[in-house]
């Protein structure tokens, strides 16, 4: 499939500062991708290249196949872009800068525009001075939807949304995606990320640490089991691929590697079970299993 | 009833912890401004007939529509310090308990501290309470300093009675302004409307006393600023302005109070307007946003500009007896053979004017990176919108603001000058005198586009060298500097017109360095990094 976002050893300095560290990755059509990571990763520096306000010191980034910064124009074009801290003009209305970023943008007006506004909840004749971040981050969100863009590039959306609207937004980016656009989504909201996501990368220090489905992710690391029985499981610690075993009374709780998942069914299986629960490792687990830097997997 | 007010004091004294040092500034400055007057008068006037000349200038309706009525006929120190100092004092101390009371009641209202407040066993007034005792405290503490400082004063028409008037009537002139600001406080739902309908009120008030001062008295009566200089200050000493005064600020307050009493939190009385939910065509572009987001600034200094250009073009019909033995003018103006006085301080005050005029040009063109820094350029740098196109626009903004308030200046100065002058200079030689700075200021906003473009951290060295400029070119016969101090400066490379001859060299170079730096800081501002 086609690279909508095509990422290679992009490496961002300020000064002695190194930002962004041979950072790879791309976005094909048709795709949510899910970029994460802690605050001061890489996220939002990594974006603002990709829209050509700040310039790469090494490495090469492009959109639609055309560079990110010389060709910023064409890109822009056909784009959208919602930042997680929403700055407007305390002096202009909603509606005013809705208008505003469609015009330039170069789209027209569109009836959409009145749907939107009432799907968000969003009274346009307010000054932005008066709106909460949150409703900041409408303005921004209802002008990125009105928008025929082939990619959407959302940085944190959903920080100051409450959760209603947040079902909202996870609604409209499933609608993107039936529709075959793209969508770079960075984000801390892991659960939303799990949602919406068809792949993921994660950057940690100015570099992506891991990248690709959340299945394949998952298979990298360790389910969680919990097990009850009602005699005593002599020998589960010594199992393949077991870790971390938890006795309380007759339950077990513990870890097994995805791929050795069998010889604990086997082992398990000449003893009388009464509960077998296993959970895929959540995106959370995956996060902090990187980001503790050890072999914990963190309830 | 009584409950209303629970914990005001010690609400107050919390507003004056908040406040100890910016009261200070305000007080400070305001007292050392009043008092340094009298006696630099008293070395600019020295004898009596010195000073019965200045009186026959202040006869001037433009004078009068400026400083209002005083009793010339016994122009003393005491008398000329009044009548030149205590309005235009007056009206500071207005805006200043109007800025002090605002911040105190709306403006903590809008960021959610009275709130929190009010979640408190705190009684429903004692947030408008403890500002207007603060406030009134503030104005209080002024008038106190003032009198004293006039009493120390060892001029002879200055009288301790006078003394305590002039404090008086400053510290009670700005409580009438803490009243009118309690009021729109309840009225306007935002500190910015409050603050905004209040200053409003205030000018209208002074132009009223201008109107009323200069034909029909009974308009002056109607303002308290036309009470403000109804007190006759080290001859007559008036008290019954001062009784006017309390007795409005008592009425206006009380009325205040009861509103909001009854009024919701974070709700104004005024019907609070809902803006456009569509935006105009002309606000749709690169331009039309820098523009718009200007405009108030825009038509503020255009008419500030306006009135400036009056109030200096209406002293040029009396520019005789007014620099006769003014040592210090006479440096500034070097005589020159052939031009009148008047020509020489009309070439003189439009290189003022121009340096004045560049300041909101340069606010308009430094806007490009006060946006930045507030993180707004970077949702149009993800549409498709160039650099170039961004700061092109507020250059062009720039310009217009640039052009706009140096003709406006010129227009002014001409338009007061050909009513109080014998010979009046054509209205054509200012315009041009004026036009022939354009070049200079249009320098000036090149520069900040290119440090806009090449290291705006160090954008602020605009305002340096402005200020130098300043220093330089107005002052610099003063100070008997070299020229080359003025040669550095673009402002030291225009023909001062009417005096001078008009030079096409200077002219083209000027323009030559500012096609240059645009050059240059459009391509700068194109390969650098944006922050937000």
């Amino acid at each position: 499939m086609e690279n909508v976002v095509d990422i290679k050893r992009l490496t961002k300095r300020f000064g002695d500062f190194t930002a962004l560290n041979q950072v790879n990755f791309s976005v094909k059509k048709g795709e949510v991708f899910g970029f994460i990571g802690p605050n001061g990763a890489g996220k939002s520096t990594t974006i603002r290249i990709l829209l050509g306000i700040l310039k790469a010191t090494e490495g090469q980034a492009t959109i639609f196949g055309k560079d990110v910064w010389s060709d910023s124009m064409k890109i822009h074009r056909r784009i959208a872009y919602v930042p997680g801290d929403v700055n407007l003009w305390p002096n202009l209305t909603g509606g005013e800068v809705i208008d505003l970023f469609t015009k330039l943008r170069g789209g027209r007006q569109t009836k959409q525009r009145e749907e939107l506004l009432e799907r968000y909840k969003l009274d346009p004749t307010k000054k932005c001075r008066t709106y909460s971040k949150g409703n900041r981050q409408k303005v921004a969100l209802v002008s990125a939807l009105l928008s025929e863009a082939d990619l959407y590039i959302f940085d944190e959306p959903t920080s100051g949304l409450d959760p209603l609207m947040e079902q909202t937004f996870q609604e409209d980016v499933r609608n993107l995606r039936q529709e075959g656009k793209s969508v770079l989504l960075s984000s801390h909201i892991l659960s939303e990320v799990e949602k919406l996501c068809d792949r993921v990368g994660i950057i940690r220090d100015g570099t992506i640490i891991e990248q690709g489905s959340l299945e394949e992710l998952r298979h990298l690391t360790r389910h969680q089991v919990l097990l009850e029985t009602t005699s005593n499981l002599e020998g589960l610690s010594d199992v393949d691929g077991v870790h971390d075993v938890n006795q309380d009374g007759n339950t077990y709780r513990f870890q097994v590697n995805a791929e050795q998942m069998d010889q604990v069914i086997k082992f398990a299986s000449q003893y009388p079970i009464q509960k077998f629960e296993s959970a895929p490792p959540t995106l959370e687990d995956l996060f902090m299993r990187h980001y503790e830097g050890t072999d914990e997997v963190v309830e | 009833m009584s409950e209303l007010f629970t914990r005001s004091f010690q609400l107050f004294k919390l507003t004056i912890r908040r406040d100890r040092l910016r009261a200070s500034i305000w007080i400070f400055a305001l007292t050392f401004f009043t008092l340094i007057i009298p006696s630099s008068f008293q070395s600019l006037y020295p004898d009596q007939q010195d000073r019965d000349a200045m009186a026959v200038t202040m006869e001037n309706p433009a004078m009068v529509a400026m400083v209002g009525r005083g009793d010339l006929d016994n122009y003393t120190i005491g008398a000329m310090s009044a009548h030149q100092m205590v309005l235009i004092t007056a009206v500071f101390v207005g805006i200043m308990s109007i800025l002090l009371f605002v911040r105190h009641t709306r403006t903590d209202e809008e960021e959610g501290r009275v709130e929190l407040i009010r979640a408190l066993p705190v009684g429903r007034l004692a947030t408008i309470h403890a500002a207007t005792m603060y406030v009134v405290l503030v104005n209080v503490v002024l008038a106190a300093l003032v009198a004293i400082g006039f009493m120390v004063q060892p001029i002879e028409s200055i009288g301790i009675e006078g003394s305590l008037l002039y404090g008086a009537t400053l510290g009670g002139t700005g409580i009438c302004f803490v009243a009118v600001a309690s009021l729109f406080t309840q009225l306007s739902d935002s500190s910015r409307g409050a603050t905004g309908w209040s200053i409003g009120l205030l000018l209208f008030f002074y132009v009223l006393r201008a109107i009323g001062d200069i034909g029909n008295e009974t308009l002056s009566l109607l303002s308290p600023l036309g009470w403000t200089t109804q007190t006759m200050i080290f001859t007559e000493n008036h008290w019954w302005p001062i009784l006017l005064m309390g007795a409005f600020s008592f009425v206006i307050l009380l009325l205040a109070y009861r509103l909001n009493a009854k009024r919701d939190l974070e709700a104004g009385l005024f019907p609070s307007k809902p803006g456009n939910a569509h935006a105009a065509n002309n606000l749709l572009s690169p331009f039309g946003l820098a523009f718009r987001l200007q405009r108030t600034a825009f038509i503020s200094w255009a008419v500030g500009m306006l009135l400036l250009g009056i109030s200096y073009g209406s002293v040029l019909g009396d520019l005789d007896s007014f620099f006769q033995g003014n040592e210090m003018i006479e440096k500034i103006l070097v005589q020159e053979k052939g031009y009148s006085i008047a020509d020489q301080f009309i070439s003189i005050i439009m290189t003022v004017m121009a340096m004045i005029a560049t300041i909101p040009a340069l606010i308009s063109m430094n806007k490009l990176y006060s946006e930045e820094k507030k993180s707004r350029l970077e949702l149009l740098y993800a549409k498709p919108v160039s650099r170039k196109t961004m700061m092109a626009s507020y250059l062009s903004v720039a310009v217009i603001n640039a052009f706009v308030s140096v003709v406006l200046s010129g227009i002014g100065l001409w338009a007061a000058g050909s009513m109080v002058m014998d010979n009046p200079v054509s209205l054509g030689t200012i315009i041009g005198a004026s036009i022939a700075y354009i070049p200079a200021m249009f320098v000036m906003i090149g520069l900040s586009a290119l440090l806009i473009g090449l290291k705006p951290n160090v954008l602020s060295l605009t305002w340096v060298y402005l200020v130098y400029s300043f220093i330089v070119v107005y002052m610099g016969n003063l100070f008997q500097l070299d020229e080359w101090f003025s040669n550095v400066t673009p402002f030291g490379h225009v023909s001062q017109l009417p005096v001078d001859e008009f030079e096409v060299i200077p002219f083209l170079g000027l323009s030559g360095v500012v096609v240059i730096f645009v050059i240059a800081g459009l391509s700068f501002y194109s390969k650098r990094d944006i922050q937000g």
